[in-house]
Protein backbone atom coordinates (compact mmCIF):
# COMPACT_ATOMS: atom_id res chain seq x y z
CA UNK A 1 0.00 0.00 0.00
CA UNK A 2 1.23 2.83 -1.04
CA UNK A 3 0.77 5.71 2.01
CA UNK A 4 0.04 9.64 1.08
CA UNK A 5 3.33 12.00 1.57
CA UNK A 6 1.76 13.86 4.33
CA UNK A 7 0.80 17.37 3.22
CA UNK A 8 0.86 19.86 5.85
CA UNK A 9 -1.50 22.99 5.63
CA UNK A 10 0.28 26.38 5.78
CA UNK A 11 -0.70 29.29 7.10
CA UNK A 12 -0.40 31.09 3.80
CA UNK A 13 -2.91 29.13 2.17
CA UNK A 14 -5.24 29.76 5.05
CA UNK A 15 -8.72 31.56 4.35
CA UNK A 16 -7.43 35.32 5.16
CA UNK A 17 -10.45 35.71 7.70
CA UNK A 18 -9.40 32.46 9.61
CA UNK A 19 -6.21 34.75 10.11
CA UNK A 20 -8.18 37.66 11.53
CA UNK A 21 -9.90 35.11 13.53
CA UNK A 22 -6.17 33.73 14.97
CA UNK A 23 -5.35 37.00 15.47
CA UNK A 24 -8.01 37.42 18.32
CA UNK A 25 -6.64 33.65 20.54
CA UNK A 26 -4.61 34.01 22.87
CA UNK A 27 -1.58 31.32 22.44
CA UNK A 28 -2.04 28.42 24.72
CA UNK A 29 -5.81 28.14 24.55
CA UNK A 30 -8.45 25.79 24.21
CA UNK A 31 -10.07 26.26 21.58
CA UNK A 32 -13.38 24.52 19.68
CA UNK A 33 -14.20 25.52 15.64
CA UNK A 34 -17.42 24.47 14.76
CA UNK A 35 -17.74 23.95 11.55
CA UNK A 36 -14.03 23.96 11.21
CA UNK A 37 -14.28 22.32 7.71
CA UNK A 38 -10.35 20.61 6.67
CA UNK A 39 -8.62 22.02 9.68
CA UNK A 40 -6.93 24.81 8.46
CA UNK A 41 -7.60 27.35 11.34
CA UNK A 42 -7.00 24.55 13.63
CA UNK A 43 -3.81 23.50 12.36
CA UNK A 44 -2.16 26.95 12.36
CA UNK A 45 -3.25 27.59 16.13
CA UNK A 46 -1.81 24.06 16.86
CA UNK A 47 1.81 25.04 15.08
CA UNK A 48 1.99 29.26 15.63
CA UNK A 49 -0.02 29.64 18.91
CA UNK A 50 0.30 26.04 20.37
CA UNK A 51 -3.49 25.71 21.66
CA UNK A 52 -5.05 22.70 22.13
CA UNK A 53 -7.74 23.10 19.23
CA UNK A 54 -10.49 20.91 18.29
CA UNK A 55 -13.32 20.99 15.82
CA UNK A 56 -16.67 19.58 14.77
CA UNK A 57 -17.87 19.80 11.01
CA UNK A 58 -20.95 18.13 9.28
CA UNK A 59 -19.10 17.05 6.26
CA UNK A 60 -17.69 13.59 6.36
CA UNK A 61 -15.25 13.86 3.56
CA UNK A 62 -14.00 16.84 5.13
CA UNK A 63 -13.74 15.41 8.53
CA UNK A 64 -11.77 12.42 7.32
CA UNK A 65 -9.55 15.21 5.50
CA UNK A 66 -9.15 16.63 8.57
CA UNK A 67 -8.19 13.37 10.76
CA UNK A 68 -5.79 12.22 7.89
CA UNK A 69 -3.92 15.33 8.52
CA UNK A 70 -3.56 14.14 12.14
CA UNK A 71 -6.17 17.27 13.54
CA UNK A 72 -8.65 16.34 16.31
CA UNK A 73 -11.88 16.83 14.32
CA UNK A 74 -15.24 14.97 15.13
CA UNK A 75 -18.00 14.60 12.69
CA UNK A 76 -20.75 16.40 14.37
CA UNK A 77 -23.47 19.60 14.21
CA UNK A 78 -23.85 22.59 15.56
CA UNK A 79 -27.55 22.71 15.88
CA UNK A 80 -27.10 19.07 18.19
CA UNK A 81 -23.62 18.71 19.00
CA UNK A 82 -22.43 21.52 21.46
CA UNK A 83 -25.18 20.55 24.30
CA UNK A 84 -23.45 17.59 24.74
CA UNK A 85 -20.36 19.27 25.96
CA UNK A 86 -19.92 20.80 29.90
CA UNK A 87 -19.48 24.49 30.74
CA UNK A 88 -16.74 26.47 29.72
CA UNK A 89 -14.83 23.67 28.52
CA UNK A 90 -12.93 26.05 26.07
CA UNK A 91 -11.55 29.32 26.05
CA UNK A 92 -12.92 30.23 22.42
CA UNK A 93 -15.72 28.73 20.58
CA UNK A 94 -14.97 29.76 16.96
CA UNK A 95 -18.10 29.82 14.30
CA UNK A 96 -16.48 30.86 11.33
CA UNK A 97 -18.81 31.48 8.06
CA UNK A 98 -21.64 28.91 9.74
CA UNK A 99 -23.92 31.13 11.23
CA UNK A 100 -26.14 32.16 8.68
CA UNK A 101 -26.27 27.98 7.74
CA UNK A 102 -27.51 26.73 10.93
CA UNK A 103 -31.29 25.36 12.15
CA UNK A 104 -31.00 27.92 15.36
CA UNK A 105 -28.53 30.62 15.58
CA UNK A 106 -29.72 32.05 18.61
CA UNK A 107 -29.17 28.76 20.30
CA UNK A 108 -26.14 27.85 18.82
CA UNK A 109 -24.68 31.05 20.21
CA UNK A 110 -25.83 30.28 23.23
CA UNK A 111 -23.98 27.03 23.33
CA UNK A 112 -21.21 28.88 21.75
CA UNK A 113 -21.25 31.20 25.33
CA UNK A 114 -22.10 28.40 27.52
CA UNK A 115 -19.04 26.08 26.99
CA UNK A 116 -16.67 29.05 25.54
CA UNK A 117 -15.42 31.98 27.84
CA UNK A 118 -15.38 33.55 24.46
CA UNK A 119 -17.16 33.26 21.20
CA UNK A 120 -15.77 34.14 17.91
CA UNK A 121 -18.39 34.42 15.42
CA UNK A 122 -18.03 35.27 11.51
CA UNK A 123 -20.44 35.65 8.83
CA UNK A 124 -21.15 37.58 5.52
CA UNK A 125 -23.36 40.72 5.62
CA UNK A 126 -26.24 40.76 4.29
CA UNK A 127 -26.68 44.31 4.55
CA UNK A 128 -23.44 45.00 2.16
CA UNK A 129 -24.60 47.68 -0.06
CA UNK A 130 -24.71 45.38 -3.38
CA UNK A 131 -26.77 43.26 -1.66
CA UNK A 132 -29.59 45.63 -0.88
CA UNK A 133 -29.25 47.49 -4.58
CA UNK A 134 -29.87 44.11 -6.02
CA UNK A 135 -32.67 43.92 -4.33
CA UNK A 136 -34.10 47.64 -4.92
CA UNK A 137 -33.18 47.38 -8.32
CA UNK A 138 -34.20 43.52 -9.18
CA UNK A 139 -36.64 42.85 -7.15
CA UNK A 140 -34.94 39.62 -6.98
CA UNK A 141 -33.10 38.07 -4.46
CA UNK A 142 -29.58 39.14 -4.69
CA UNK A 143 -26.27 36.74 -6.14
CA UNK A 144 -22.88 37.51 -4.96
CA UNK A 145 -19.75 35.62 -4.44
CA UNK A 146 -20.80 34.81 -0.87
CA UNK A 147 -24.95 34.75 -1.57
CA UNK A 148 -24.31 32.55 -4.90
CA UNK A 149 -26.77 29.72 -4.29
CA UNK A 150 -30.49 30.08 -5.20
CA UNK A 151 -33.08 30.84 -2.77
CA UNK A 152 -34.29 27.34 -2.99
CA UNK A 153 -31.09 25.27 -2.46
CA UNK A 154 -29.17 27.75 -0.88
CA UNK A 155 -27.52 26.61 2.85
CA UNK A 156 -27.30 29.96 3.95
CA UNK A 157 -31.33 29.69 5.62
CA UNK A 158 -30.79 32.64 8.28
CA UNK A 159 -28.85 35.74 6.86
CA UNK A 160 -28.35 38.14 9.15
CA UNK A 161 -26.04 42.12 8.56
CA UNK A 162 -23.96 43.50 11.11
CA UNK A 163 -26.49 45.46 12.87
CA UNK A 164 -28.93 42.50 13.09
CA UNK A 165 -25.91 40.88 15.03
CA UNK A 166 -25.32 43.73 17.35
CA UNK A 167 -28.98 43.94 18.26
CA UNK A 168 -28.97 40.49 18.98
CA UNK A 169 -25.76 40.52 21.36
CA UNK A 170 -27.30 43.25 23.22
CA UNK A 171 -30.43 41.37 23.48
CA UNK A 172 -28.77 38.03 25.22
CA UNK A 173 -26.43 40.47 27.56
CA UNK A 174 -22.88 39.39 25.66
CA UNK A 175 -20.48 41.89 25.49
CA UNK A 176 -19.12 42.56 22.10
CA UNK A 177 -14.77 42.96 23.28
CA UNK A 178 -14.22 43.42 19.67
CA UNK A 179 -15.29 43.43 16.33
CA UNK A 180 -14.51 44.53 12.50
CA UNK A 181 -15.90 43.98 9.12
CA UNK A 182 -13.98 42.59 6.19
CA UNK A 183 -14.16 42.22 2.42
CA UNK A 184 -14.85 39.09 1.09
CA UNK A 185 -11.29 38.22 0.64
CA UNK A 186 -10.81 38.54 4.82
CA UNK A 187 -8.93 41.53 4.38
CA UNK A 188 -9.69 44.51 7.66
CA UNK A 189 -12.07 46.78 6.16
CA UNK A 190 -11.81 50.49 7.24
CA UNK A 191 -15.15 50.85 9.34
CA UNK A 192 -14.10 49.99 12.17
CA UNK A 193 -16.08 52.40 15.15
CA UNK A 194 -18.65 53.07 12.43
CA UNK A 195 -21.11 50.07 13.19
CA UNK A 196 -23.81 51.95 10.07
CA UNK A 197 -20.50 52.10 7.40
CA UNK A 198 -19.46 48.56 8.68
CA UNK A 199 -23.07 47.30 7.77
CA UNK A 200 -23.32 49.13 4.45
CA UNK A 201 -19.84 48.49 3.18
CA UNK A 202 -18.21 45.46 5.32
CA UNK A 203 -18.65 42.02 3.06
CA UNK A 204 -18.03 39.95 6.47
CA UNK A 205 -18.53 40.62 10.16
CA UNK A 206 -16.10 39.26 12.75
CA UNK A 207 -17.53 39.50 16.13
CA UNK A 208 -15.28 38.30 19.18
CA UNK A 209 -18.01 38.08 22.38
CA UNK A 210 -18.10 37.43 25.99
CA UNK A 211 -20.73 36.44 28.67
CA UNK A 212 -21.91 39.60 29.87
CA UNK A 213 -20.61 38.90 33.58
CA UNK A 214 -20.91 42.51 35.01
CA UNK A 215 -23.83 42.84 37.53
CA UNK A 216 -27.16 43.17 36.20
CA UNK A 217 -28.15 47.24 36.82
CA UNK A 218 -31.37 47.73 39.01
CA UNK B 1 -17.70 -32.86 9.30
CA UNK B 2 -14.31 -33.49 10.98
CA UNK B 3 -14.69 -34.33 14.37
CA UNK B 4 -11.36 -33.94 16.43
CA UNK B 5 -10.26 -30.86 18.32
CA UNK B 6 -7.65 -28.54 16.15
CA UNK B 7 -4.28 -29.37 17.48
CA UNK B 8 -2.28 -28.03 20.42
CA UNK B 9 0.94 -25.84 18.84
CA UNK B 10 3.11 -23.97 21.31
CA UNK B 11 2.39 -20.07 21.22
CA UNK B 12 4.81 -17.64 22.83
CA UNK B 13 3.78 -16.88 26.02
CA UNK B 14 4.18 -15.48 29.51
CA UNK B 15 3.05 -17.07 32.91
CA UNK B 16 1.79 -15.40 35.58
CA UNK B 17 1.86 -17.41 38.31
CA UNK B 18 -0.03 -15.05 40.72
CA UNK B 19 -3.03 -15.07 38.37
CA UNK B 20 -5.61 -12.63 38.14
CA UNK B 21 -8.52 -11.26 39.98
CA UNK B 22 -11.65 -11.82 37.66
CA UNK B 23 -14.73 -9.54 38.24
CA UNK B 24 -16.51 -12.72 38.98
CA UNK B 25 -14.44 -12.79 42.40
CA UNK B 26 -12.80 -16.13 41.04
CA UNK B 27 -9.01 -15.93 41.37
CA UNK B 28 -7.28 -17.39 37.86
CA UNK B 29 -3.69 -18.60 39.06
CA UNK B 30 -1.63 -19.24 36.75
CA UNK B 31 -2.64 -17.03 34.28
CA UNK B 32 -1.07 -17.29 30.75
CA UNK B 33 -0.96 -14.75 28.27
CA UNK B 34 -0.16 -15.67 24.60
CA UNK B 35 1.10 -13.06 22.82
CA UNK B 36 3.16 -11.39 19.84
CA UNK B 37 5.24 -8.26 18.78
CA UNK B 38 6.09 -6.36 15.85
CA UNK B 39 8.71 -4.06 15.33
CA UNK B 40 11.47 -2.73 17.65
CA UNK B 41 10.77 -0.88 21.57
CA UNK B 42 12.73 2.66 22.02
CA UNK B 43 15.03 3.40 24.46
CA UNK B 44 12.27 5.24 26.15
CA UNK B 45 9.98 2.60 26.00
CA UNK B 46 7.36 4.61 24.77
CA UNK B 47 6.58 3.58 21.06
CA UNK B 48 4.54 0.40 22.16
CA UNK B 49 1.03 0.08 20.52
CA UNK B 50 -1.20 -2.37 21.90
CA UNK B 51 -3.81 -4.35 19.04
CA UNK B 52 -6.87 -5.38 20.67
CA UNK B 53 -8.27 -8.58 18.17
CA UNK B 54 -11.91 -9.49 17.77
CA UNK B 55 -14.29 -12.06 18.56
CA UNK B 56 -12.51 -14.59 16.85
CA UNK B 57 -9.37 -13.00 16.47
CA UNK B 58 -5.99 -13.82 17.92
CA UNK B 59 -2.69 -12.35 18.25
CA UNK B 60 -1.27 -13.21 14.83
CA UNK B 61 -2.43 -9.79 13.93
CA UNK B 62 0.76 -9.01 11.21
CA UNK B 63 1.41 -12.76 10.34
CA UNK B 64 0.34 -15.90 8.82
CA UNK B 65 -2.11 -17.72 11.22
CA UNK B 66 -0.31 -20.89 12.32
CA UNK B 67 -2.91 -23.34 12.05
CA UNK B 68 -4.60 -22.04 9.08
CA UNK B 69 -1.65 -20.62 7.01
CA UNK B 70 -4.26 -17.77 5.77
CA UNK B 71 -2.79 -14.08 5.96
CA UNK B 72 -2.32 -11.89 9.02
CA UNK B 73 -5.88 -11.05 9.65
CA UNK B 74 -4.87 -7.19 9.99
CA UNK B 75 -2.01 -7.00 7.84
CA UNK B 76 -3.51 -4.18 6.12
CA UNK B 77 -3.26 -2.05 8.54
CA UNK B 78 -0.58 -3.42 10.83
CA UNK B 79 2.98 -3.93 9.47
CA UNK B 80 5.92 -1.96 7.72
CA UNK B 81 5.22 1.08 5.97
CA UNK B 82 1.16 0.76 7.08
CA UNK B 83 -1.18 3.34 9.46
CA UNK B 84 0.29 1.12 12.40
CA UNK B 85 4.00 1.29 10.87
CA UNK B 86 5.74 -1.29 12.48
CA UNK B 87 8.80 0.03 11.24
CA UNK B 88 8.51 2.82 13.63
CA UNK B 89 5.66 1.21 16.50
CA UNK B 90 6.54 -1.71 18.97
CA UNK B 91 3.10 -3.69 18.45
CA UNK B 92 2.24 -5.89 20.93
CA UNK B 93 -1.19 -8.22 20.66
CA UNK B 94 -1.96 -10.49 23.12
CA UNK B 95 -4.80 -13.65 22.57
CA UNK B 96 -7.46 -12.41 24.98
CA UNK B 97 -7.99 -13.78 28.02
CA UNK B 98 -10.55 -17.27 27.58
CA UNK B 99 -9.13 -17.66 23.44
CA UNK B 100 -7.77 -20.49 22.45
CA UNK B 101 -4.74 -19.65 21.42
CA UNK B 102 -2.26 -19.70 23.93
CA UNK B 103 -3.82 -17.84 26.54
CA UNK B 104 -5.06 -19.12 29.64
CA UNK B 105 -9.21 -20.06 28.57
CA UNK B 106 -11.65 -22.72 28.33
CA UNK B 107 -9.01 -25.58 26.47
CA UNK B 108 -6.40 -24.62 29.52
CA UNK B 109 -5.49 -27.05 32.29
CA UNK B 110 -7.61 -26.75 35.19
CA UNK B 111 -4.32 -27.01 37.56
CA UNK B 112 -0.69 -27.72 36.21
CA UNK B 113 -1.18 -31.16 37.89
CA UNK B 114 -3.92 -32.99 35.55
CA UNK B 115 -4.73 -32.61 31.89
CA UNK B 116 -8.21 -31.58 32.43
CA UNK B 117 -9.24 -29.03 30.45
CA UNK B 118 -11.89 -26.28 32.35
CA UNK B 119 -13.60 -26.61 29.46
CA UNK B 120 -17.36 -25.36 30.54
CA UNK B 121 -16.67 -24.69 33.62
CA UNK B 122 -14.37 -21.40 32.92
CA UNK B 123 -15.20 -19.10 35.49
CA UNK B 124 -16.94 -15.94 33.54
CA UNK B 125 -14.96 -13.47 32.23
CA UNK B 126 -15.60 -9.48 31.61
CA UNK B 127 -14.06 -7.43 28.63
CA UNK B 128 -12.42 -5.52 31.90
CA UNK B 129 -11.01 -8.53 32.92
CA UNK B 130 -9.39 -9.06 29.57
CA UNK B 131 -7.51 -5.82 29.35
CA UNK B 132 -6.24 -6.16 33.24
CA UNK B 133 -4.96 -9.78 31.98
CA UNK B 134 -3.57 -7.16 28.76
CA UNK B 135 -1.94 -4.77 31.15
CA UNK B 136 0.08 -7.31 33.20
CA UNK B 137 1.73 -7.89 29.99
CA UNK B 138 2.61 -4.42 29.47
CA UNK B 139 3.69 -4.06 33.01
CA UNK B 140 5.92 -7.51 32.83
CA UNK B 141 7.31 -5.57 29.30
CA UNK B 142 8.43 -2.73 31.52
CA UNK B 143 6.13 -0.20 29.26
CA UNK B 144 4.18 2.13 31.88
CA UNK B 145 2.51 3.99 28.85
CA UNK B 146 1.19 2.82 25.58
CA UNK B 147 1.29 4.95 22.71
CA UNK B 148 -1.60 3.79 21.55
CA UNK B 149 -4.55 1.06 21.88
CA UNK B 150 -6.38 0.28 18.67
CA UNK B 151 -8.76 -2.36 18.21
CA UNK B 152 -12.11 -3.33 16.14
CA UNK B 153 -15.40 -4.89 17.50
CA UNK B 154 -14.56 -6.45 20.75
CA UNK B 155 -11.37 -5.37 20.23
CA UNK B 156 -12.83 -1.73 20.29
CA UNK B 157 -14.56 -2.65 23.40
CA UNK B 158 -11.40 -3.28 25.08
CA UNK B 159 -9.73 -0.09 24.00
CA UNK B 160 -12.53 2.24 25.46
CA UNK B 161 -12.09 -0.10 28.97
CA UNK B 162 -8.36 0.65 28.48
CA UNK B 163 -8.83 4.20 28.63
CA UNK B 164 -11.50 4.12 30.88
CA UNK B 165 -9.56 1.89 33.53
CA UNK B 166 -6.13 2.89 32.69
CA UNK B 167 -6.46 6.68 31.27
CA UNK B 168 -2.26 7.21 32.52
CA UNK B 169 -1.34 4.38 30.20
CA UNK B 170 -3.14 5.01 27.09
CA UNK B 171 -1.84 8.21 25.48
CA UNK B 172 -3.96 7.20 22.32
CA UNK B 173 -6.94 5.14 21.79
CA UNK B 174 -8.34 3.89 18.21
CA UNK B 175 -11.95 2.15 18.71
CA UNK B 176 -13.10 1.08 15.61
CA UNK B 177 -16.50 -0.57 14.87
CA UNK B 178 -17.50 -0.81 18.56
CA UNK B 179 -20.00 0.23 21.19
CA UNK B 180 -20.15 1.33 25.12
CA UNK B 181 -22.14 -1.63 25.52
CA UNK B 182 -23.90 -4.28 23.72
CA UNK B 183 -27.16 -4.31 22.53
CA UNK B 184 -29.87 -6.55 23.03
CA UNK B 185 -30.08 -7.35 19.55
CA UNK B 186 -26.07 -8.19 19.42
CA UNK B 187 -27.23 -10.15 22.73
CA UNK B 188 -29.76 -12.22 20.54
CA UNK B 189 -27.64 -13.00 17.83
CA UNK B 190 -25.00 -14.15 20.08
CA UNK B 191 -27.59 -16.40 22.01
CA UNK B 192 -28.45 -18.03 18.49
CA UNK B 193 -25.56 -19.29 18.00
CA UNK B 194 -24.62 -20.72 21.42
CA UNK B 195 -27.86 -22.29 21.33
CA UNK B 196 -26.62 -24.30 18.13
CA UNK B 197 -23.86 -25.03 19.96
CA UNK B 198 -26.06 -26.46 23.22
CA UNK B 199 -28.23 -28.55 20.42
CA UNK B 200 -25.17 -30.42 18.81
CA UNK B 201 -24.90 -33.85 20.88
CA UNK B 202 -21.33 -33.98 20.35
CA UNK B 203 -21.56 -30.84 23.01
CA UNK B 204 -21.94 -33.30 25.70
CA UNK B 205 -23.07 -30.69 28.12
CA UNK B 206 -19.77 -29.23 27.55
CA UNK B 207 -17.31 -31.96 28.20
CA UNK B 208 -17.02 -32.60 24.42
CA UNK B 209 -13.25 -33.17 25.36
CA UNK B 210 -13.96 -36.08 27.22
CA UNK B 211 -15.21 -37.71 24.13
CA UNK B 212 -13.09 -37.07 22.23
CA UNK B 213 -15.20 -34.76 19.68
CA UNK B 214 -15.86 -31.42 19.16
CA UNK B 215 -19.31 -29.87 18.80
CA UNK B 216 -18.54 -29.11 15.12
CA UNK B 217 -21.92 -28.92 13.86
CA UNK B 218 -23.13 -26.63 16.49
CA UNK B 219 -19.94 -24.52 16.28
CA UNK B 220 -20.15 -23.79 12.57
CA UNK B 221 -23.98 -22.98 12.51
CA UNK B 222 -22.78 -20.25 15.47
CA UNK B 223 -20.47 -18.61 12.86
CA UNK B 224 -22.97 -19.16 10.12
CA UNK B 225 -25.05 -16.84 12.01
CA UNK B 226 -22.37 -14.41 13.59
CA UNK B 227 -20.94 -14.27 9.84
CA UNK B 228 -24.66 -12.81 8.55
CA UNK B 229 -24.18 -10.22 11.03
CA UNK B 230 -20.64 -9.25 10.06
CA UNK B 231 -22.03 -8.23 6.46
CA UNK B 232 -24.51 -6.28 4.87
CA UNK B 233 -27.20 -6.82 2.86
CA UNK B 234 -25.25 -4.75 -0.08
CA UNK B 235 -22.17 -6.69 0.38
CA UNK B 236 -24.09 -10.48 0.23
CA UNK B 237 -25.68 -8.93 -2.85
CA UNK B 238 -22.81 -7.64 -4.62
CA UNK B 239 -20.85 -10.90 -3.35
CA UNK B 240 -23.14 -13.31 -4.00
CA UNK B 241 -27.01 -12.50 -5.29
CA UNK B 242 -29.36 -15.09 -6.37
CA UNK B 243 -26.07 -16.72 -8.07
CA UNK B 244 -26.83 -20.90 -7.91
CA UNK B 245 -23.86 -23.35 -7.35
CA UNK B 246 -24.09 -24.87 -10.72
CA UNK B 247 -27.05 -26.42 -12.47
CA UNK B 248 -30.47 -24.56 -12.56
CA UNK B 249 -32.68 -24.02 -9.59
CA UNK B 250 -35.31 -26.71 -10.56
CA UNK B 251 -33.10 -29.74 -10.40
CA UNK B 252 -34.45 -32.23 -8.07
CA UNK B 253 -32.69 -31.07 -5.58
CA UNK B 254 -34.37 -28.82 -2.75
CA UNK B 255 -31.71 -28.62 -0.27
CA UNK B 256 -27.73 -28.70 -0.18
CA UNK B 257 -25.32 -25.69 -1.26
CA UNK B 258 -27.80 -24.40 -4.08
CA UNK B 259 -26.75 -20.83 -3.48
CA UNK B 260 -23.66 -19.66 -3.59
CA UNK B 261 -24.51 -17.91 -0.64
CA UNK B 262 -25.11 -20.72 1.35
CA UNK B 263 -22.08 -22.28 -0.10
CA UNK B 264 -19.75 -18.98 1.39
CA UNK B 265 -21.15 -19.84 4.88
CA UNK B 266 -20.93 -23.10 4.99
CA UNK B 267 -17.59 -22.54 4.40
CA UNK B 268 -16.86 -20.12 6.99
CA UNK B 269 -18.01 -22.44 9.03
CA UNK B 270 -16.63 -25.71 8.71
CA UNK B 271 -13.56 -23.33 8.49
CA UNK B 272 -13.92 -22.04 11.57
CA UNK B 273 -13.95 -25.43 13.74
CA UNK B 274 -11.03 -25.87 12.80
CA UNK B 275 -9.51 -22.40 14.95
CA UNK B 276 -11.24 -22.62 17.25
CA UNK B 277 -12.90 -23.89 20.57
CA UNK B 278 -16.70 -24.35 21.22
CA UNK B 279 -16.04 -23.45 25.03
CA UNK B 280 -14.25 -20.70 24.77
CA UNK B 281 -16.91 -18.98 22.18
CA UNK B 282 -19.15 -19.17 24.61
CA UNK B 283 -17.13 -17.57 26.76
CA UNK B 284 -15.84 -14.53 24.99
CA UNK B 285 -19.39 -14.42 23.76
CA UNK B 286 -20.67 -13.66 27.06
CA UNK B 287 -17.78 -11.57 27.47
CA UNK B 288 -19.19 -9.14 25.30
CA UNK B 289 -22.84 -9.21 26.39
CA UNK B 290 -21.79 -8.08 29.83
CA UNK B 291 -20.19 -4.84 28.66
CA UNK B 292 -21.97 -2.06 29.27
CA UNK B 293 -19.27 0.28 30.16
CA UNK B 294 -22.16 3.40 31.38
CA UNK B 295 -23.65 0.77 34.01
CA UNK B 296 -19.92 0.43 35.53
CA UNK B 297 -20.42 4.01 35.98
CA UNK B 298 -23.36 4.50 37.59
CA UNK B 299 -25.21 4.87 33.72
CA UNK B 300 -23.03 7.70 32.99
CA UNK B 301 -20.24 6.54 29.87
CA UNK B 302 -19.14 10.68 30.32
CA UNK B 303 -18.07 9.41 34.05
CA UNK B 304 -16.12 6.20 32.61
CA UNK B 305 -14.18 8.99 30.82
CA UNK B 306 -13.88 11.56 33.25
CA UNK B 307 -10.20 13.86 33.26
CA UNK B 308 -9.22 11.61 30.32
CA UNK B 309 -6.30 13.09 28.89
CA UNK B 310 -5.92 10.02 26.29
CA UNK B 311 -6.49 11.13 22.69
CA UNK B 312 -9.50 9.25 21.12
CA UNK B 313 -9.93 8.17 17.39
CA UNK B 314 -13.57 6.31 17.01
CA UNK B 315 -14.16 5.14 13.79
CA UNK B 316 -17.51 3.54 12.35
CA UNK B 317 -18.61 2.13 9.20
CA UNK B 318 -21.82 3.47 7.29
CA UNK B 319 -22.79 -0.07 6.64
CA UNK B 320 -22.32 -1.64 10.23
CA UNK B 321 -25.55 -2.66 11.82
CA UNK B 322 -23.90 -4.57 14.03
CA UNK B 323 -21.84 -1.65 15.86
CA UNK B 324 -23.73 0.87 14.13
CA UNK B 325 -22.61 4.49 14.00
CA UNK B 326 -25.02 5.79 16.32
CA UNK B 327 -23.35 3.51 18.78
CA UNK B 328 -19.85 5.58 17.97
CA UNK B 329 -21.28 8.74 17.77
CA UNK B 330 -22.83 8.12 21.71
CA UNK B 331 -19.20 7.34 22.66
CA UNK B 332 -18.07 10.66 21.22
CA UNK B 333 -20.25 12.88 22.69
CA UNK B 334 -19.76 11.18 25.84
CA UNK B 335 -16.05 12.28 25.57
CA UNK B 336 -17.23 15.93 24.63
CA UNK B 337 -19.00 15.67 27.70
CA UNK B 338 -15.72 14.54 29.18
CA UNK B 339 -14.14 17.38 27.37
CA UNK B 340 -11.59 14.77 26.21
CA UNK B 341 -9.94 15.15 22.81
CA UNK B 342 -11.80 13.21 19.94
CA UNK B 343 -11.84 12.74 16.40
CA UNK B 344 -14.89 10.74 15.19
CA UNK B 345 -14.93 9.58 11.43
CA UNK B 346 -17.98 7.43 9.64
CA UNK B 347 -16.40 5.12 6.67
CA UNK B 348 -18.53 5.11 4.13
CA UNK B 349 -18.33 1.15 3.01
CA UNK B 350 -21.17 -1.33 1.85
CA UNK B 351 -19.24 -4.08 3.38
CA UNK B 352 -20.88 -3.90 6.80
CA UNK B 353 -19.24 -4.77 10.30
CA UNK B 354 -16.50 -6.46 8.70
CA UNK B 355 -15.36 -3.12 6.59
CA UNK B 356 -13.04 -2.78 9.78
CA UNK B 357 -11.01 -5.59 8.35
CA UNK B 358 -10.73 -5.08 4.69
CA UNK B 359 -9.32 -2.47 2.20
CA UNK B 360 -10.85 -0.12 3.16
CA UNK B 361 -8.23 3.07 2.03
CA UNK B 362 -10.07 6.08 4.17
CA UNK B 363 -9.88 4.27 6.99
CA UNK B 364 -6.44 3.31 6.79
CA UNK B 365 -5.75 6.85 5.82
CA UNK B 366 -7.68 8.20 8.25
CA UNK B 367 -5.73 5.73 11.21
CA UNK B 368 -2.24 7.02 9.56
CA UNK B 369 -3.24 10.15 10.08
CA UNK B 370 -4.12 10.47 13.51
CA UNK B 371 -1.34 8.25 14.82
CA UNK B 372 1.11 10.56 13.25
CA UNK B 373 -0.78 13.59 14.64
CA UNK B 374 -0.69 11.55 18.22
CA UNK B 375 2.82 10.58 17.80
CA UNK B 376 4.08 14.62 17.41
CA UNK B 377 1.61 15.41 20.37
CA UNK B 378 3.82 12.20 22.53
CA UNK B 379 7.26 13.92 20.73
CA UNK B 380 7.85 10.36 19.33
CA UNK B 381 10.58 10.91 17.21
Amino acid sequence: MTEAVPVRFVAKNMRVDLELIAGMIEPGSRVLDIGCGDGALLDHLFRTRKCDARGIEIDMAEVTRAVTHGLPVMQGDADSDLSHYPDDAFDYVVLSRTLQAVERPREVLRQMLRIGTRAIVSFPNFGHWSLRWQLLATGRMPMTTTWGRMWYETPNIHPCTIRDFFDLCAQEGYLVENWLAADEAGRRAPWRRAPLLANLFGEQGLFLLRRDQRPKQP
Amino acid sequence: MDQTAFPEIPHRHETFTDGIALDCGVMLAPLDIAYRTYGTLNAARSNAVLICHALTGDQYVAEPHPLTGKPAWWGTLVGPDRPVDTNRYFVICANALGGCMGSTGPRSRRNPSSPEPWGIEFPPITVQDMVRAQKMLIDWLGITRLFAVVGGSMGGMQALAWASLFPEAVFAAVPVATAPYHSAQNIAFHEVGRQAIFADPDFHEGFYWAHGVIPARGLAVARMTAHITYLSEAALTRKFGRRLQGGSAMAPVLFGERFAVESYLEHQGSSFVRRFDANSYLCITRAMDFFDLAADHGGSLAAAFRGSKTRFLLVSFSSDWLFPTAESRAVARALNQAAANVSFVEIVSDKGHDAFLLDEPDFHRTVAGFLRGAAEAAGLP
